[in-house]
């Protein structure tokens, strides 16, 4: 059978076939060349299957690539950036309005409660007074109701009972005033992958109004404070970790918010990450008051003048770092044995363990710590009690506590809630169509 | 609705940037092309397979615009269907899970303008992509038969056509809405395609199904009498907003 046999002419031929090829082939090879980017990353991380599902599956082929096989969350990350300079962040931050003085809290919650379908206690009773221009760490163990805690104060879920403002504004529900006066970034940011840096800030600034020449000098501005100006033309897709979470924080600075709330801002970061974002933060002060979930002490140290310390659910203490410190630290004996002494932690913390004036003796492959309630009594006593042993000391020194020690402490002695006995949904959503 | 238009360019400026828009385009020229050339050439070509011998006979209708049409239908609706259901299935679900949708709705946006953005531009994308199939597809007819079919008919075909592919996209973005999961939204919208089908052979309510538009839109073309169609067509038009009314409902309270 040939084309003569059912009657096709050559003019026929080309009309028939020359689209359809060239459409399809089109479509393929467009399809192909968009797989094989380089910065392009594909459900299932397998090029070769997606190649061969584009080549085998007719026109459709393409069709499934681009609408189920790109994964335009991620990209091939491009490296990191450096951050910008800490005078470079200072100068900006110096031209950006100060927060007024002010008497009222910047966030206050009154038997604040989250309860999910089923019974599970997700934060109980929380009531809470951040002061206006403050760096407030929100401390606590995973699941310890930290991220529920600022998803209920920046409208992404609603509270079980209680209420509390923000900014002076009554939160529940998303959009509106409440959303003006805030930034917000979650825990691990994700935008969208195909949008540049620079086209995120600028629909963000979009949402919050701002236009024209001060839109641009406020995307320019954020741009430099996170240190992102010459990668703000790139896919997001293809930016680091680090730089996800500097975009991050420069969206949710893009409105001068009155209040930033920051979700575990640094854990997923490298120290020199953590480092950039810290002197983000730390920089903001008097701009904001930020509200930043952490459960990296050194860094709340570092950066914050209050904190509350939360435990399954429940608000532990909450209060200026100094304050803790000086109410809830014991002194602390730090005792190092020379090496090659076989035993020597051992034979050390059995002498001191039951000594009246040993609160707590901790043990590492290295050291050991003797938590105590009268540094007056215990000091003189720890030497002779070690000389008895034999052990060979390097070092022997009063350290200072540190707010990981309280921490520690407090949510030792919080222990968990008697709650009564729960059953966790598998599955499904609850009465308002929330995630159970 | 708060931060509408921002969202709107968000979503237009996302299908052009993932390349879905071209994609939808490219097939419904693909399909729009093919049926016209179907329907020409099917009969020329099982006629000659079958006088190769061998004994097989083939019964195929003679080529004419009105087969053309029903080509150019059943074409464009199947695999209209079909880029209805992807472009809707992630809409919200994939927002969701990746949390860019806490992100934009802790902004000065509603949820109403959020989901009305992501509707709206699905809907243009499908009316580009029905706009230019349907022109390939006359355009094609035209060069293929002496008399071609009712040009106002087919308007109203193509119209009918978007339409419908709008209808199901709205019910698969409310799957979206309801889930985390994109298959799972685009297993209820096949779903509802299932059901409208099924309905639609029933006597009273069959005709108000959308499956069922397709042989009004057909008696269209063919400058035929459909008879009475203003309810079906009325209700069908009013379905639209009433889904996405219903996906504001469910979405308007919604924990992210």
């Amino acid at each position: 059978m040939n084309a003569a046999t059912i009657g096709l002419n050559a003019a026929t031929i080309a009309l028939v076939v020359i689209p359809l090829v060239i459409l399809e082939l089109g479509l393929k090879l467009y399809a192909l060349y968009d797989l094989f980017a380089e910065d392009r990353r594909v459900r299932g991380d397998s090029k070769i299957m997606w190649a061969l599902i584009i080549a085998v599956a007719s026109g459709i082929g393409p069709l499934i690539y681009f609408f189920v096989g790109r994964d335009d969350s991620r990209g091939i990350s491009m490296g990191n950036v450096p951050a910008a300079p800490a005078a470079s962040i200072a100068r900006i931050l110096a031209t950006w309005p100060a927060l007024a003085e002010s008497t009222d809290a910047a966030v206050s919650t009154t038997g604040l409660t989250k309860r999910y379908s089923g019974g599970v206690v997700a934060l109980e009773d929380l009531n809470l007074m951040v002061p206006s221009g403050s760096i407030f760490g929100f401390l606590g163990p995973n699941g310890a109701g930290k991220t529920t805690t600022l998803r209920l104060l920046t409208g992404l879920a609603t509270a079980t009972a209680g209420t509390g403002t923000v900014a002076g504004v009554k939160i529940g529900g998303t959009g509106g005033e409440l959303a003006r006066n805030i930034g917000y970034l979650d825990q691990d940011p994700r935008f969208y992958g195909w949008m540049r840096g620079r086209e995120l800030l600028t629909m963000v600034g979009q949402l919050h109004g701002l236009h024209g020449s001060a839109l641009k000098q406020r995307v320019g501005e954020v741009l430099e404070i996170i240190g992102l100006t010459e990668a703000g033309g790139r896919r997001i897709g293809g930016y680091s970790g680090g730089m996800r979470q500097r975009l991050g924080i420069g969206q949710a600075l893009i409105n001068q918010p009155r209040v930033l709330f920051l979700d575990e801002p640094v854990s997923s970061l490298d120290p020199e990450g953590r480092r950039d974002v810290l002197e983000i933060i730390s920089r903001l002060r008097g701009t904001a008051t930020v509200f930043m979930s952490t459960h990296i002490l050194n860094d709340v140290e570092r950066v914050c003048d209050r904190v509350a310390i939360l435990n399954f659910g429940h608000l532990v203490i909450e209060g200026p770092i100094a304050e803790l410190l000086d109410r809830y630290v014991q002194p602390i004996y730090e005792l190092e044995p020379e090496p090659q002494q076989p035993g020597s932690i051992d034979r050390l913390a059995a002498s001191l363990r039951g000594q009246p004036w040993a609160h707590e003796v901790k043990t590492t492959p290295d050291t050991v710590r003797v938590f105590v309630d009268d540094p007056k009594v215990a000091g003189p006593a720890i030497l002779p009690l070690v000389l008895g042993t034999g052990v060979i000391l390097v070092r022997f020194e009063r350290v200072r506590p540190s707010l990981e020690d309280v921490f520690l402490r407090l949510v030792a002695e919080s222990g968990p809630p008697i709650l009564p006995p729960v059953t966790v949904p598998v599955w499904g959503l609850d009465g308002r169509g929330g995630r159970r | 609705m708060m931060g509408f238009r921002v969202l709107l360019l968000k979503e237009l400026r996302e299908q052009f940037r993932t390349n879905r828009f071209v994609a939808v385009a490219a097939v419904f020229v693909f399909f729009g092309i093919l049926s016209p050339l179907t329907d020409r050439y099917m009969k020329e070509l099982f006629d000659a397979i079958g006088s190769q011998g061998g004994g097989m006979t083939f019964t195929v209708p003679p080529p004419s615009p009105d087969g053309a049409a029903a080509q150019i239908l059943k074409n464009l609706s199947e695999f209209g269907l079909i880029c209805a259901l992807l472009l809707a299935m992630g809409s919200v679900a994939w927002e969701k899970e990746r949390g860019t949708a806490g992100m934009i709705l802790t902004k000065p946006a509603s949820r109403a303008a959020f989901l009305a953005a992501k509707l709206i531009a699905i809907a243009l994308t499908l009316g580009f992509a029905t706009f230019l199939g349907c022109a390939f597809s006359y355009g094609y007819v035209l060069i293929l038969y002496p008399s071609p079919f009712s040009f106002g008919g087919y308007v109203a075909m193509a119209l009918l056509l978007w339409w419908v592919l709008v209808g199901f996209a709205a019910v698969t973005m409310l799957g979206s809405s309801l889930t985390r999961s994109a298959v799972a939204a685009a297993g209820i919208g096949f779903l509802a395609f299932l059901v409208m089908s099924i309905v639609g052979e029933l006597p009273v309510i069959g005709p108000y199904m959308p499956t069922s538009l397709g042989t009004t839109a057909l008696d269209l073309v063919m400058g035929k009498d459909p008879g009475f169609v203003l309810g079906p067509i009325l209700f069908n038009v009013a379905l639209v907003p009433a889904l996405f009314v219903i996906t504001w409902l469910t979405f308007r309270h919604q924990e992210l």
